[in-house]
């Protein structure tokens, strides 16, 4: 009898909290938000985090969004997905089930907005990823063709993959480089083989082509087989938390050569674990914080005030993303899914705190200018621009 | 009323829980149920998203106890089944079966997906024969880290990327239709001739082999059990995320389905019923503390092995899936032993 | 030339995992107990290595005996509150509590730090380059120190009071105990010395792989049980070879093939081992009375 009573006491407990409360605090757009706040990239979902914050707070501030005379708040609903692919996809689900959620703004590392997006796209829902480069977010993955629903703040690793080989050819004039990549993930996957293809297209020769699997810190192996093949430039397109074990156990077997890498390498927290070791390399990414334009500037400054320190690109790009949406409700006119995406998709231009973007008819991806960092006294430093 | 009046009460409902009827009135209203719940949108659609992972864990949980509660072995590679089922009904659905008919043939694809962890179960069985133990746990770790491995090598499969654009086709009706299976299936092989071989080997092996019982097809068929419900889980799960890659089968999944079967208590399939929904349901309901869920969750496992190391039903089963006449024969062999304790307390 | 780099580098991959694989067949040995936790104290040892060595700004001794005597403390109280109670429980429960706190001990961790953390080096490390072969002082010293460890703690096992009451309890805990050796204390010894093993093996990790998070301690535990399994659970000789074993396997196919096989290869390996030796390399098969 105990048993039973426990069992229904506990019953009609999960039967309450699923009744689910109802919002009497006046019209929302409900947004939903999906960031690596823990897992192996937390600095990632943190600034994505921060800035979704900000965004909305400067938005609810001014006293929320104009939409035919009422005034919106914006409701955030942010979800973590802990640095796994499928909770990327569970959490989007959980978005657009139980939230009932406008439109999705992230994830932002390319492996988990791919799984994500397809659970938007399937569910006609706008999903927004602030940082994801890989071409695969915003393409079908059986037909090849765009998909309807999902666009991206950036720009995409076919334009930055040849941005790098170009910088490696023709400023650092290497013509033997190697590769040491993830094949697990698809971002460090795409990009490495886009800089492959496109350093050989000039004439280049990539002389090893490693690869090693998300979570090994031992590289030991792959090095050692880049240094036999003496290369005068190496690439490593990963993430900032993986770079630092990379670069520091290349430099133990030996291998002194200069190291470049693309916009994964873009949180501070990459200076913070890798330290001198990483002293006067290149990488390329979003937006530069010290060469930044007024509206930029604007930002960096919000930014600073509000989290006492300097955002980096996930945050800026997140910020934009917001920009993009909200100028997308506010002509949409209402909080409904379908109509906020036709007037996302009617966006040609937008001037973000990154730069200058232009849409193309039918795509969800924008055309954009990247910039090359060095890495000077241990703070990221403007080094040149890679336009188009 | 009166006390005498509610007493009859409790009484009429209790003879009706325990008649074979009320089990076959509760399977037919689940039935209608499943069907009307998402129809009518009786509850909360994510509710309905939490029932359906329920399912899929309460048959992962069944065909697990299988191998590790009733035949007490020590199997820790059972999502190592779940991905082969996984990718295999994906597959099938994806690339195989034509696209207009996918939702009529998706039970094809579940029970395919099944077949080829079956299959796969026989080939994990026999290093069984040889090994006891824990030495056993180390094949079928091995073995899940293989079926990893090797998932991220075929490139045309993903690799380490995964499967994307699978079919929603798992629905309420399918879930419940797959679990209701699974306990049947279970239930009656455990109560089986057959099934009896599984708990002796449990029991003692050397003496079972000595009374004749053929463990090496014993162990064969348990193994083919397990494994074809967990494949039948993994094509579930598959349909229902719509995206599966390599990474989500690894230990901690089978780690995971270990703990809803010792939660819920070995060698009980309500146990496993138990275990499963409460796992489930509870990792939902403390979302809300972030982090912290995942530290109060261990902790309060812990504390639960350490107080009922058997789990929460321990081996004892509920009375619907125990065959009349065993309930009978266990009720009238626990009157007999009070019996016998009674006096010597005296 | 190429070779010997890649020996070097899987002798120090491979003392690492065969530090860890200590701490399971010293535990196992007495209790025929899995500690799953295991892996996560390698963790905690890590993540205190850091606490000494980085917040505190300790050298590297006394950041290395801080951390293993952390983790031997940690190990203990582990045993008293969790494993103790079910000593008679069925064998499969102190395993699922012992799954618990290695999922406690990651997820506490997490908690605390979400932030993977770098340790700064304690040491000045030097590389040598010897005709096309840079070996880094780093290196030499996880070789060295491991093999010493194990040396100390096998000498401790068969030279000493405790080590001779340790293997007796393994061999009969009841009947030891009637002879009078404090079972309870024993076992508490053994488990803070595998856990201290435990602990160094993380503290020479995250020198040489000096970014460290909560979850680094599940595969590496794994893979380390793995090795004591296949060298013989219960000795410690086969402790030894198995992890040197996991670390050739895994860094000779990954120098000669695309890492994606690694994996896929040592554990098909190991299988075959198995397979061919079901108890271990080394490992005796316990007659079982019937």
């Amino acid at each position: 009898m105990k048993k039973t009573a426990l069992l229904v006491a506990f019953m009609s407990a999960v039967a309450m909290s699923f009744a689910g409360c109802t919002d009497t605090s006046g019209p929302t757009v409900k947004v939903g938000v999906i960031a690596e706040l823990t897992g192996d990239i937390p600095a990632v979902g943190a600034s994505c985090r921060n800035a979704a914050e900000l965004a909305a707070k400067e938005i609810n501030d001014a006293g929320g969004l104009d939409l035919g005379g009422k005034k919106y708040k914006i409701k955030l609903f942010i979800e973590d997905n802990a640095g796994k692919a499928d909770q990327s996809a569970s959490a989007a689900q959980k978005l657009i089930t139980q939230n009932d959620v406008v439109a999705i703004v992230g994830p932002n590392a390319s492996r988990y907005a791919v799984p994500a997006s397809e659970i938007a796209e399937s569910s006609k829902v706008v999903l927004i990823t602030p940082w994801s480069t890989t071409p695969k977010t915003t393409l079908d993955a059986k037909t090849g063709a765009p998909k309807k629903y999902i666009f991206r703040a950036c720009f995409t690793d076919p334009f930055q993959g040849r941005v790098v080989a170009r910088f490696a050819m023709e400023n650092l004039k290497s013509k033997k480089a190697a590769v040491l990549y993830d094949v697990a993930s698809e971002y460090n996957k795409g990009i490495a083989e886009i800089f492959k293809s496109a350093f050989e297209e000039k004439g280049g020769k990539v002389v090893a082509f490693e690869t090693y699997t998300t979570n090994d810190k031992d590289f030991s192996a792959q090095l050692t087989k880049i240094k036999k093949a003496g290369p005068d430039v190496v690439f490593l397109p990963n993430y900032y938390s993986e770079v630092p074990l990379q670069v520091q156990q290349a430099h133990r077997l030996g291998i002194n050569v200069p190291f470049i890498g693309s916009d994964s390498w873009g949180s501070e927290e990459l200076l913070k674990l890798a330290g001198k070791d990483v002293e006067g390399y290149y990488f390329s990414t979003h937006y530069a914080a010290d060469a930044a334009t007024p509206a930029a500037t604007r930002f960096i400054q919000a930014y600073k005030a509000k989290y006492n320190s300097t955002p980096d690109d996930v945050a800026a790009l997140t910020y934009d993303a917001f920009g993009l949406l909200i100028q997308a409700v506010k002509s949409a006119g209402k909080p409904d899914r379908q109509a906020v995406r036709d007037a996302l998709a009617r966006i040609s231009g937008y001037d973000g705190v990154t730069g200058s973007m232009q849409f193309k008819e039918g795509s969800g991806d924008p055309i954009k200018s990247a910039v090359i960092l060095q890495i000077k006294n241990g703070k990221f430093g403007w080094f040149a621009n890679a336009n188009p | 009323m009166g006390k005498a009046g509610r007493g009859a009460i409790l009484q009429r409902l209790r003879d009706l829980a325990a008649s074979r009827h009320a089990a076959h009135v509760c399977l037919a209203a689940g039935f209608v149920l499943s069907f009307a719940i998402p129809r009518f949108g009786l509850l909360d659609r994510y509710v309905q998203l939490i029932l359906m992972y329920v399912g899929i864990n309460i048959i992962l949980a069944a065909s697990l106890n299988l191998v590790n509660g009733y035949m007490g072995e020590f199997s820790v590679g059972h999502a190592g089944f779940m991905a082969v089922g996984a990718y295999t009904a994906s597959m099938l659905t994806i690339a195989v079966f034509p696209s207009g008919a996918s939702e009529w043939l998706f039970p094809l694809a579940v029970a395919g997906g099944g077949a080829v962890a079956a299959v796969v179960g026989l080939v994990v069985a026999i290093p069984s024969f040889r090994t006891r133990g824990d030495y056993l746990a180390i094949v079928t770790l091995a073995f899940n880290m293989i079926v990893k491995s090797v998932l991220e090598n075929i490139d045309a499969v993903g690799g380490p990327r995964g499967v994307l654009g699978i079919q929603r086709l798992t629905t309420l009706p399918w879930i419940f239709f797959w679990s209701v299976a699974a306990i049947w299936v279970i239930r009656n092989f455990v109560y089986s001739n057959q099934g009896r071989g599984i708990l002796s080997i449990r029991e003692d092996e050397i003496a079972g082999e000595l009374m004749g019982v053929d463990t090496r097809r014993v162990k064969l068929l348990a193994f083919v059990v397990s494994a074809f419900f967990a494949g039948v889980a993994g094509g579930l799960f598959a349909h229902l995320l719509q995206f599966i890659n390599p990474r989500m089968f690894d230990i901690l999944k089978s780690t995971d389905v270990l703990i809803m079967v010792y939660l819920g208590g070995i060698g009980s399939l309500a146990g496993s019923i138990l275990g499963a929904t409460i796992y489930t349901v509870l990792l939902e309901l403390l979302r809300p503390l972030e982090i912290w869920r995942m530290v109060l969750m261990p902790l309060m496992l812990v504390l639960l092995m350490i107080f009922r190391p058997r789990g929460i039903m321990g081996m004892r089963e509920f009375r619907w899936f125990v065959p009349a006449r065993e309930w009978a024969a266990a009720v009238a062999r626990r009157r007999g032993e009070r019996a016998a304790d009674a006096p010597a307390e005296g | 030339m190429y070779l010997i780099q890649q020996l070097l580098n899987a002798l120090q991959l491979g003392s690492i995992y065969a530090l860890i694989a200590l701490g399971y067949t010293m535990v196992y040995g007495i209790l025929t107990m899995i500690n799953f936790a295991h892996g996560d104290l390698f963790m905690v040892g890590a993540f205190f290595c850091f606490l000494a060595g980085v917040s505190l700004g300790l050298p590297f001794v006394p950041t290395m005996l801080l951390s293993m005597a952390g983790t031997a403390m940690l190990g203990v109280t582990i045993e008293r509150l969790a494993y103790k109670p079910l000593r008679n429980a069925p064998r499969v429960s102190p395993i699922i509590t012992a799954l618990g706190v290695g999922l406690f001990l990651e997820n506490f961790t997490l908690a605390l730090s979400p932030y993977p953390k770098h340790i700064t080096p304690l040491l000045d490390i030097r590389v040598w380059t010897v005709g096309g072969v840079s070996v880094s002082s780093l290196q030499i010293l996880i070789i060295a120190l491991s093999v010493v460890l194990m040396l100390l703690l096998d000498l401790y096992v068969r030279r000493t009071m405790v080590g001779m009451a340790m293997r007796a309890i393994s061999w009969d805990r009841t009947t030891a105990s009637l002879m009078g050796v404090p079972v309870d204390g024993i076992i508490s010894v053994t488990f803070a010395i595998g856990a201290g093993l435990g602990g160094a093996a993380g503290v020479m990790y995250g020198l040489a792989y000096p970014v460290i998070d909560p979850y680094m301690g599940i595969m590496v535990g794994w893979k380390a049980f793995i090795s004591a399994v296949v060298g013989g659970i219960g000795s410690i000789y086969g402790a030894m070879l198995g992890g040197f074993l996991l670390g050739g396997v895994e860094v000779l196919v990954a120098a000669y093939f695309p890492s994606t096989y690694r994996d896929f290869v040592a554990f098909s390996l190991l299988l075959v081992l198995l397979v061919w030796k079901p108890y271990g390399i080394l490992g005796k098969p316990r007659p079982q009375k019937v």
